[in-house]
């Protein structure tokens, strides 16, 4: 009346279902996770930001947002540029080795492009504050050996015009440059390499 | 009593005439949304002459493109105003307030009106203005009765005048004869049809992968239950 | 793992709940067809709430916003028209699967004692579901989703003295407005899907307290073996698990043909006016429930005066919930009845597939004499139920499940 029972074929069908069932599975998951991603609205929204620096004197600090952050630009005179170079001994990453922080096209002396148009996104790299500029030489508050750059006041993190961190503040590493690249003498886009790639 | 129960079969048989609402008769157009030269062709008469009053505002450009076959250069030179990013959506310059001044009221978004009206009748709509001096724009429409839009695409199709049977007859030659006329609405409407659901595109190719699985799915799934179940009499 | 189970068990009933409910539950062995929805419906419960989940993330409950972040959905949100669609197809689906399940216990005399209770708990599962379904179909704010609810709501205004306030307590404004769509939102979202999953847990533990029916309409539980299993019960755990896999395969495949060929529905799933955003100062021609509805909606329309439509409505489905003491018959299945049920099933069967149809159409006066027809049929299942059932003539019911 009852048959002995087929393990191993139960064994064999039951782990066949598991395999294709849990395929199943996991394809479903894809396009929950999936749905997760930006969105193409958030994609447009997103998109690199064209910006005229034809007006821009030396000195000058213009702020746009990309990506809901705020990007600097500005110029440095050729005493800045000089002056970058002495300041290597005080700094964390001088030669820029984290690669995280800038393209490749910006790992340089200059952390740019050309060498007096800077481009950087003002987000300390300690908890996210936006430090202020501080261009002048030697301030009170900041002391004589003081050269020009940028002071976050929510934990006292210090960059130079280069937004290289100093050593002995609480920032870990340089303050990111974003892709950019160029359109003729005075468009910048930032968030996009000259080969399209955002 | 009587009178009711024969009423009630004659509201039965006269359901079919109750379907066609208004009594308009529709006529049939076939939508391809993968023909893409069609969809191009109705993208290009869509932005020429629908875009000016009618936005699109949930289809994006560059999503237009990549379905449509064309690059984001051929789609910014050719189907985009100067000042739109390829990223943004269809959107058009009339402001609400105007528009409601010159037509009496505000030209509706076109995004999902093949899904809200049908392409049948949108094919029928574009084919049926006639010349009607009663009306402020001087023409009527056959599927939509004192509609406010004019006759925009009268200098393709030309004019046509209405007898007093309800046929319709050209009264203006157009640039287009009518079999060319009927071809630049179809590929309108296709437009139309696609950016209604864009994802259809996807959904149909994704169709028969999932279907084929679950067959997979359900040769095994049978098997294991018919091993078990023979140990139940 | 067998330690791991055993610090478990120590603290937390778990191998004894996969034993009472699972391994050891013990489930007759005649399961037809009908049997299936209950594991469907239990699946469509989970769709529903997993992709709800999604949904909420993107869609944007405001009626400046609402439609067009639909749209957003299907458009930008990566996958989104697919899981808008899953919602979507799966509410009609959820339905589908409803009405076979009820229909399963009006055939087999499911609702009968001791299962009362197991039936009073899904009527209050299809109630709270027809509520579930409502207030989510308000959430896209097209045409037939605004005028829907209108309608709707302004028949609690029907109730005396207090009628319009209610209505006006339930809307949070003078019409349907950004308000109700906020408070549609919150309960479709998460006050009702609590409700209805603790309504699914009672509904189950009620059932399994005195264990299944099945399509013979013998209790298994008086045939028991020298072990106490009885003889003609089998392990829920693997037998109905392994087979009900099979359902749900069948299912999904069903549901992937709808979903990828015809999410629309014809018109039935996804309606044509609701692709044109909410217009309070525009109300369409025709103004439909979703298909659903539609049987309770002709039996409204059908009584000429709005309170008494409104009453006759609810008494509808209030007798749905009496049924358990409105038929006398000793023998449960219908297998096993006299003509009279039959007969009168039959009947009931037609009038709510007919007032379903009608309940789609304009209320034409031959539409509605119709209704009014079917209306008094409805009704009749329910009222001479208790004289018709111990009259009839049933046969004999076997000692044991036919399985072949």
């Amino acid at each position: 009346m009852s048959q002995s029972i087929d393990t191993g074929k139960r064994r064999f069908l039951t782990a066949a279902a598991s395999v294709v069932g849990g395929a199943g599975a996991a394809a479903v998951a894809v396009p929950f996770v999936s749905s997760m991603l930006p969105s193409a609205k958030a994609e447009a929204a997103g998109a690199p930001v064209e910006v005229d620096i034809s007006k821009l004197e030396t000195g000058q600090l213009l702020t746009v947002e990309w990506r809901g952050k705020p990007v600097w630009i500005f110029r440095r005179s050729p005493e800045v540029l000089a002056n970058l170079e002495t300041l290597n001994d005080s700094l964390r990453d001088p030669s820029s080795n984290v690669l995280s922080q800038q393209p490749e096209y910006c790992k340089n002396d200059t952390r740019a492009i050309r060498d007096e148009l800077m481009v950087l996104v003002g987000i300390c790299t300690h908890l996210g504050c936006s430090p202020t500029y501080r261009p002048e030489l030697a301030p009170a508050d900041l002391g004589a050996e003081w050269k020009g750059g940028f002071f976050c006041p929510c934990h006292g993190s210090r960059f130079d015009l280069a937004g290289r961190v100093f050593q002995g503040v609480p920032a870990p590493i340089n303050l990111q440059v974003p892709p950019y690249h160029f359109q003729g003498d005075n468009l910048v886009v930032v968030g996009q390499d000259a080969e399209g790639v955002a | 009593m009587r009178s009711l129960v024969i009423a009630f079969f004659l509201t039965l048989f006269s359901a079919q005439a109750m379907a066609a609402s208004a009594g308009v008769q529709l006529d049939h157009v076939d939508i391809d949304i993968t023909d893409q030269a069609s969809l191009q062709r109705g993208a290009q008469t869509f932005v020429n002459y629908c875009l000016s009053c009618h936005s699109a505002s949930f289809m994006r450009y560059n999503r237009m493109a990549k379905d449509l076959g064309l690059t984001e250069d051929q789609v910014k030179q050719n189907l985009m105003f100067a000042s739109d990013k390829i990223g943004e959506a269809m959107t058009v310059a009339m402001r609400a307030e105007d528009a409601e001044k010159w037509f009496g009221v505000t030209p509706p978004d076109l995004s999902v009106i093949s899904r809200a009206r049908g392409t049948d009748w949108l094919y029928t709509y574009l084919r049926t203005f006639y010349l009607d001096e009663s009306r402020p724009m001087g023409t009527n429409n056959l599927a939509f009765k004192d509609v406010g839009m004019p006759h925009v695409l009268w200098e393709k199709q030309g004019y046509l005048s209405k007898d007093d049977h309800g046929h319709l007859s050209q009264a203006r030659e157009g640039e287009l004869s009518q079999h060319e006329y009927n071809q630049e609405v179809h590929d309108l409407v296709n437009f139309l049809a696609y950016i209604g659901e864009p994802s259809k595109l996807q959904r149909m190719a994704l169709a028969k992968w999932v279907l084929l699985y679950l067959f997979i799915f359900f040769i095994v799934a049978y098997a294991l239950k018919k091993e078990f179940w023979k140990d139940v009499h | 793992m067998s330690s791991f189970m055993n610090w478990l068990d120590a603290r937390f009933p778990a191998t004894k709940m996969w034993k009472e409910h699972l391994s050891e539950y013990y489930a007759p062995k005649n399961f037809n067809f009908w049997y299936f929805f209950g594991s469907l419906a239990l699946l469509v419960l989970v769709l529903q709430i997993v992709t709800g989940i999604f949904l909420t993330m993107n869609y944007k409950p405001d009626a400046a916003t609402a439609f067009a972040s639909v749209e957003y959905i299907m458009r930008d949100v990566e996958w989104g028209w697919l899981i808008r669609y899953l919602h979507s197809t799966g509410a009609s689906a959820f339905f589908v699967v409803v009405y076979l399940h009820m229909f399963r216990g009006l055939i087999y005399g499911s609702y009968k004692q001791p299962r009362e209770l197991v039936w009073i708990f899904g009527m209050l599962i299809y109630l709270a579901l027809m509520a579930e379904a409502f207030m989510g179909y308000l959430l896209p704010w097209g045409q037939m989703s605004y005028w829907g609810a209108q309608v709707i709501i302004s028949l609690f205004g029907a109730i005396p003295v207090v009628g319009e306030q209610l209505a006006l307590w339930i809307r949070g404004d003078f019409v349907v407005a950004d308000a109700t769509l906020n408070r549609f939102f919150a309960f479709h979202v998460i006050a009702l899907p609590i409700v209805l999953l603790g309504l699914v847990v009672a509904h189950i533990i009620a059932l399994h307290e005195v264990g299944s029916n099945n399509p013979d309409g013998v209790e298994i539980k008086k045939n028991k073996d020298a072990n106490g299993k009885p003889v003609d019960g089998i392990p829920f755990h693997p037998y109905y698990t392994v087979k009900d896999i099979v359902g749900v395969v069948v299912f999904l495949f069903i549901f992937a043909l709808v979903l990828f060929y015809a999410p629309e529905g014809g018109g039935w799933f996804l309606e044509k006016d609701n692709f044109v955003p909410a217009d309070p100062l525009k109300t369409p021609e025709h103004i439909v429930p979703l298909w659903y509805f539609t049987p309770f909606y002709a039996i409204l329309r059908a009584v000429p005066d709005k309170l008494m439509g409104v009453m006759a409505m609810g008494g509808a489905i209030v007798f749905l919930f009496l049924l358990p003491w409105l038929d006398r018959s000793p023998v449960k299945s219908i297998r096993y009845r006299g003509p009279l049920f039959k007969i009168a099933l039959t009947l009931f069967i037609i009038s709510f597939v007919a007032l379903g149809y009608l309940g789609t159409q304009a209320a034409t006066p031959g539409y509605t004499l119709a209704a009014q027809i079917f209306s008094v049929i409805y009704f009749a299942f329910f009222i001479f139920m208790p004289i018709y059932t111990k009259i009839d003539k049933d046969k004999p019911v076997p000692e044991r499940v036919t399985f072949q």
